[in-house]
């Protein structure tokens, strides 16, 4: 499919509030972007025109922001709403191959939702790990260093070489990804094998360290997840923060070339256009 | 009507960041002795209907919303 054709939803509902950089990522880069709320999806309280099918679309991205104001934890109702409501569309476009982006509260959704880690299918029935309280106890938010440690699988990290480090913004209290204690070292293995680990937060050097180049406590430092076929992803950081360099906070010493978020954002179109 | 009061703590072992907090501003507000603190959610839902119903009700808001498996231990009182 040509990128031009490409229709991207990006679904919000109230709290949401990172919709519009995102919208424009894709519109800049010759998408069809279009910010949806949730209930156009599921018909309530709409008129026939503002009706919308997830299977319209070829994209699915759940922007940052405070959902439902973060209330019981980041991202719970969200997923709440779109468990109850949309399950079995939403199992069917990531089936599909098509791909899912969920960034910062878009990230701690797709956990709550069971659409990652999904070790255990594409959705799973509880949530397999979660998004906590920063160990800071604070809300960090800053320029952080990522490194992609990905392999080849994730589809929206693909033109970003793994010896670059990216310089991508954090904005967030619970970013701090935990799996179930007893379980954690044999999760993170098979997510090594299963090349889902995407994103680390590391210091200028490219090395893991602590608080504050991790800003969270994230276990094994890291900062973004993709599901087992590669097609769902989510990270804490804020790529399309980044999309120009001048957003970048030395972009004056450095004013030349894109902004390091940018290539998220080519990476999936790139992806639509051989593979949809 | 009837109150259920869902009651969500954090797994032994998961860092409680906010009780951790909390204890360190007790401390140094000069109350000695804290041990520890741990942090707490409470919910409490009105609804009507037989105690064994409601019971099943709740259970089921606890594994769908309330709580999150990995972190999370809840324990559910009707009164």
């Amino acid at each position: 499919m040509k990128v031009s054709d490409a229709r991207v939803c990006v679904l919000r509902i109230e709290g949401t509030n990172c919709e519009e950089e995102s919208y424009r990522c894709f519109k800049r880069l010759g998408a069809k972007p279009e910010k949806v709320h949730l209930k156009q999806l599921t018909g309530t309280d709409v008129t026939s025109d503002e009706r919308r099918s997830l299977s319209d679309y070829q994209l699915l991205v759940f922007p940052g922001g405070f959902s439902a104001g973060d209330y019981v934890r980041a991202g719970a109702i969200f997923a709440a709403r779109l468990r109850s409501r949309l399950s079995k569309d939403l199992v069917e476009f990531v089936r599909e191959g098509k791909p899912v982006l969920g960034i910062c509260n878009g990230f701690q959704i797709l956990v709550e939702a069971g659409l990652l880690p999904a070790m255990s299918g594409v959705m799973s029935e509880a949530p397999e790990a979660v998004l906590g309280t920063n160990d800071s106890a604070r809300f960090e938010c800053r320029p952080t260093l990522l490194k992609n440690v990905n392999r080849g699988n994730c589809v929206f990290t693909s033109r970003i070489p793994g010896d670059r480090i990216c310089q991508i913004p954090s904005a967030h209290a619970e970013g701090k990804l935990m799996f179930p204690l007893d379980s954690a070292n044999r999760i993170i293995k098979e997510l090594e094998e299963n090349d889902q680990i995407v994103f680390k937060y590391v210091d200028p050097d490219g090395e893991l360290a602590g608080y504050p180049w991790c800003p969270n406590g994230s276990i094994a430092s890291i900062a973004g997840l993709c599901s087992p076929e590669g097609n769902v992803f989510g990270l804490m950081p804020h790529p399309e923060r980044v999309f120009f360099r001048y957003t970048h906070p030395d972009w004056t010493r450095h004013p030349d070339g894109n902004g390091d978020g940018r290539a998220v954002f080519e990476s999936v179109l790139e992806y639509i256009s051989k593979k949809i | 009507m009837a109150v259920a009061e869902v009651r969500v703590t954090l797994k032994k072992g998961v860092a409680d960041p906010e009780g951790r907090n909390t204890l360190k501003a007790l401390e140094l507000l000069g109350f000695e002795g804290i041990r520890e603190v741990r942090s707490v959610k409470v919910f409490e839902i009105e609804m009507g209907g037989r105690k064994t119903e409601i019971e099943r009700r709740v259970e089921e808001m606890c594994r769908k919303l309330l709580a999150n498996p990995v972190i999370h231990n809840y324990s559910i009182v009707v009164k």
